[in-house]
């Protein structure tokens, strides 16, 4: 266990510690035939994390909040969708080539066009997150379902079960290890899928702040961002792990 | 009478698993299914629950010939324990009660009584996956039994225990079912396993299942498995049912043999239907 955490950690420090060296020492640049500057050592990322913690906060709080709003509408309208297939084979038919079809257009174009429909504001953001994350939560759900055991069915037939008590107590609890999969792809690509939306037009956020740092040359800046969000990533998906742990607690 | 069979014949498709079955089981009388394995002993549990038609012929529990009407009068206990894994012993052994509409603290407290009678005490919070083969048994037993209705039907409960604990569970069951006095069918295919828990064993043969036989178990028996499965009578009753089921096994060999394709079609379907 302590094993399991020192040994990762080991291989970042030494990472970022040869960075340090190969940058400060101008190794780097020379390799790519570009400035120094161009190539800002891990100490003066920490400086530029300092410095403008203030506007990084601030625009890491614009994106966070694209994210979540997003994956919340996502996970959910995944969630619905899987139930109520669940229950109407006439629905799941009729609406999951629709699904995949949808899923099937890239971000890229669907962002301009929402830019255009809702504006600068985080809604557009908020509808791409959503579709992105709708569809990992519907199909890892759905395969849940389909895990069910038709013996266990038949069982609370008989234990005078309604199809909805069928469904609380044994369809749903066995798609829930399904349905935390699915959601932990979703919780992954929703971040990329906000930067995206960010980048077809946005007054702020960390995308807008990164395009805006790096035309203007300011790379420490940049990598200071990667490194709030590359924050932001990892709390996400922990806390869905964790999630599952709290609530999958027969596995 | 308690569960009356008239003519009872049942197909899947082409398959025909039961043919022409009579059966009739007073209150509180316990009687066992024997035969070989595709015979349809499971088929006719699931007909006297409800959850199967027969194609032909009548299947009747406590007067209610409707599938519903089976269904709300005869408890089921699969093969598999089938206990769920995110309930504890307790919720798993009152999920009937629950769902039936009562309160959670009620439905437990129900249940939680027959964990003191039945020699569960101290397991109530435990989960499924932390009890062993034999006291998972028990636990799906009591479910059965929390679901109040007067006629039980058990499908190999012990099949999947070691030869040891289904001994001992053996023993256990048979006390369950002396103090509760319900109408049983169990099925089995262990004659000793059946004459010790039955009054009456009946014998089918291999598919279609017709009656072959049916033997009384010697009664008294004593208690104690290893003391009743010595007696004479009852190793008598049990070489007169070894015979009648080898008979019905060449009965069945001499059968026209079912076609692979057609089995598989068979199997695939019934699944359909379940999912």
């Amino acid at each position: 266990m302590i094993l399991g955490w020192i040994l990762p950690v080991l291989v970042i420090a030494a990472l970022i510690g040869l960075w340090q060296i190969a940058a400060a020492d101008g190794a780097i640049a020379e390799a790519l035939n570009i400035e120094p500057f161009l190539v800002p050592s891990p100490a003066e990322v920490g400086d530029a994390l300092w410095n403008s913690r203030s506007l990084l906060l601030e625009n890491a709080w614009v994106t966070l909040r694209e994210i979540l709003v997003g994956l919340g509408f996502g996970v959910l309208l995944g969630i619905a969708l899987s139930v109520v297939m669940r229950f109407s084979w006439l629905v799941r038919d009729a609406f999951y080539p629709l699904a995949v079809a949808l899923q099937a257009v890239p971000v890229v174009v669907i962002a301009p066009i929402l830019v255009i429909w809702f504006g600068y504001g985080i809604w557009p953001k908020v509808i791409i997150v959503a579709l992105a994350c709708f569809f990992p939560v519907l199909v890892a759900t759905l395969d849940g379902f389909r895990s069910v055991d038709p013996e266990a069915v038949k069982m609370m037939r008989t234990l005078d079960a309604s199809r909805w008590a069928t469904f609380r107590r044994v369809e749903a609890p066995t798609a829930l290890p399904s349905f935390f999969s699915g959601a932990k792809i979703a919780v992954a690509v929703a971040p990329i899928v906000a930067l995206f939306a960010e980048l077809a037009g946005s007054n702020s956020g960390l995308m807008r702040l990164i395009v805006e740092d790096n035309n203007n040359f300011h790379e420490a800046r940049v990598f200071a961002a990667a490194v709030v969000l590359a924050v932001i990533g990892v709390l996400l998906v922990g806390l869905t792990a964790l999630a599952q742990r709290l609530v999958v607690t027969w596995r | 009478m308690s569960v009356v069979a008239r003519g009872l014949s049942h197909a899947y498709g082409e398959l025909r698993s039961l043919e022409s079955i009579e059966l009739e089981a007073q209150p509180g009388e316990v009687v066992a299914l024997v035969g070989p394995s595709g015979c349809g002993k499971s088929t006719l549990l699931e007909l006297a629950c409800g959850l199967r038609e027969p194609t032909a012929g009548t299947i009747a529990v406590e007067g209610s010939a409707d599938a519903a009407g089976r269904l709300s009068h005869c408890a089921y206990m699969p093969q598999r324990d089938l206990l769920l894994p995110w309930f504890s012993a307790l919720d798993n052994a009152a999920l009937a009660l629950r769902n039936r509409g009562a309160g959670r603290a009620e439905a437990r407290s129900r249940a939680g009584e027959l964990f003191e009678r039945f020699g569960l005490a101290g397991f109530e919070g435990a989960r499924p996956q932390e009890l062993s083969g034999g006291m998972r048994q028990r636990v799906a037993f009591l479910r059965t039994l929390v679901a109040g209705k007067p006629v039980l039907a058990l499908d190999e409960p012990f099949a999947s225990l070691d030869a040891i604990s289904r001994a001992e569970m053996q023993e256990w069951l048979a006390g369950a079912l002396r103090a509760d006095g319900r109408t049983v069918l169990l099925v089995s295919h262990d004659l000793e396993e059946a004459l010790y828990l039955a009054d009456r064993v009946l014998v089918l043969s291999a598919r279609p299942g017709r009656l072959v036989k049916e033997v009384r178990a010697p009664d008294p028996r004593a208690a104690d498995r290893d003391g009743a499965v010595t007696d004479p009578a009852f190793v008598a009753a049990r070489e007169e049912a070894l015979r009648a089921l080898r008979e019905g096994a060449h009965r069945g060999a001499a059968a026209p043999a079912v076609p692979y394709d057609s089995y598989m079609g068979i199997r695939n379907s019934s699944e359909g239907e379940e999912g």
